[in-house]
């Protein structure tokens, strides 16, 4: 028996992901806390928040009154100590092993025995993000898709030693959430990056090798396969040096030859061509219109 | 662009009925081959020759990256046992003639067609990029990562697909699958391609069941 989740701790929540999971929360009808290290990060994700719900509002997808309910169910707070009140914590802290672990462990010492953490890690292990916490049965994988305040999955994932109970627990949560768990080992990527950093890769090396055009292979996976986005645009999209980290987080974990970080991927982000950020990726981007496709 | 078409056998861009062949007139000025030999004729704008899984390269020949024609590959992509999609995946060599190019585009794209050109590799687009991503869901199936309705759940949900790996798969044909990655195994060598247990199983299994 667990005891019923109804504070939910958000960590990182002045992030797109973090706030995107807040709002998820907060629209649930869950006292939600958000924790960040810096403070503007976390007011100007409040604002953003508040933008999002006064659209809701504005499509009639969402009752004034009800808007302000949910922006009552958040907090903010750089205090790591006010997560004590938390059932659930969610980190979506910066994707690297020591800090989330760090965080964890400290959190550790601050929640209560009961309290759930998760983590929204898209790449690395559960298990070895509990290593160490002082509660790695109480330790859980909830990898949410961006937007997340949009998209209804999540990939539930429990590490080696997650209790039933935890597994439990955090299903519950997803579906109280209204949003649609699936469940996947605690292996590198899940099912959702297991799939696609490779084939993202694949794409680029295609290019690398004169197969086609980016702006053909794109036309083809939306024509051919009925794709909403072509694989290159969406690299333009993701970030071409967030490619060459989640292969670098990737490879190492799988060694798998398709997820290393294609040679052309590397010379790009050298070369500053980040994607859309930058202005230029596979494609070329100004004032908001996409060239090359 | 007028078009004639020379068959023999079935084509799988152009299955019986589809509207392409009520197009086709004597003596135009791009030939097609459905299956038929090629035979040059370099008074035609354009020589189009169906593709299976081999390369254009088997009918013309290879000059050490040096040739090219008026002769060019065509496949309409599909996924096994699907109908034909709406993609007309165009191979090229290194020297083909821009004005071939243009004319073969002009047929399709006629038709409501849509065109994309690739060079002269095994798998040409599609093929080469979603095989490995196939086989990988196969084997992700076999080892328990998660179920084939999770994963694909995951595709639809996560990626915004219009199916899953795991049900596209499936719905083309394994046994299909099968023989489009051994034909891109034995052409790349890359582990990748190889055939996932699942496909082989179905390809040993192809007339035992009735299929």
């Amino acid at each position: 028996m667990t005891t019923p989740i109804k504070t939910v701790a958000v960590c990182g929540a002045g992030g797109t992901m973090g706030a995107g999971i807040a709002i998820v929360s907060a629209r649930a009808g869950f006292a939600t806390i958000c924790y960040d290290l810096a403070k503007d990060s976390l007011d100007r994700a409040l604002k953003q928040t508040d933008g999002f719900f006064a659209k809701s509002v504005e499509r009639g997808k969402m009752r004034a009154a009800d808007k302000d309910a949910v922006m009552g169910h958040l907090s903010r707070t750089t205090s790591l100590d006010d997560l004590a009140a938390a059932d659930l914590v969610i980190e979506a802290v910066f994707e690297e092993l020591s800090v989330k672990r760090e965080l964890f462990g400290k959190l550790n010492a601050i929640c209560p025995a009961h309290t759930v953490f998760a983590s929204n890690t898209s790449t690395l292990s559960i298990t070895e993000i509990a290593g160490g916490s002082g509660r790695e049965d109480r330790v859980v994988g909830l990898h949410f898709c961006l937007p997340a305040q949009l998209m209804k999955l999540i990939e539930v994932s429990p590490g080696i030693k997650t209790s039933p109970a935890t597994l439990a627990a955090a299903w519950a949560w997803c579906e109280q959430a209204g949003q649609l768990p699936v469940k996947t080992q605690d292996k590198p990527g899940f099912i959702l990056n297991a799939l696609l950093i490779p084939f993202a890769n694949d794409c680029i090396r295609a290019v690398e090798a004169g197969v086609a055009s980016p702006a053909d292979i794109d036309t083809a996976i939306k024509i051919g396969l009925g794709y909403k986005m072509g694989p290159m645009e969406l690299l333009d999209l993701i970030g071409l040096d967030t490619q060459v980290r989640l292969c670098e987080a990737f490879y190492p974990a799988t060694l798998d030859p398709r997820a290393a970080a294609p040679p052309l991927l590397r010379r790009m982000v050298a070369g500053g061509l980040l994607g859309r950020k930058s202005g230029r990726g596979f494609f070329t981007y100004e004032a908001g219109k996409m060239f090359g496709g | 662009m007028r078009y004639a078409i020379r068959q023999q056998g079935e084509s799988r861009s152009f299955p019986p009925g589809d509207p392409f062949h009520a197009g086709a007139s004597a003596g135009g000025a791009v030939m097609i081959h459905l299956g038929t030999p090629l035979q040059a004729d370099d008074t035609k704008a354009a020589i189009l020759i169906e593709l299976g899984t081999e390369c254009l390269g088997v009918h013309t020949g290879e000059k050490a990256g040096e040739e090219g024609s008026n002769v060019l590959g065509f496949a309409r992509y599909r996924n096994g046992a699907d109908p034909p999609s709406q993609l007309v995946e165009l191979v090229r060599q290194p020297n083909t003639r821009p004005e071939a190019i243009a004319a073969a585009k002009a047929v399709f794209e006629a038709a409501g067609l849509t065109v994309v050109v690739c060079s002269d590799q095994v798998g040409r687009i599609i093929d080469r990029l979603v095989r490995p991503k196939y086989n990988a869901a196969l084997r992700f199936l076999d080892e328990g990562l998660a179920s084939a309705k999770d994963m694909d759940t995951t595709c639809r949900l996560g990626l915004g697909y219009p199916d899953g790996p795991i049900e596209r798969v499936e719905r083309g044909g394994l046994a299909y699958h099968h023989d489009v990655t051994a034909a891109l195994f034995a052409a790349t060598g890359a582990a990748a391609y190889a055939p996932a247990r699942r496909a082989l199983v179905a390809k040993q299994r192809q007339g035992s069941d009735g299929s």
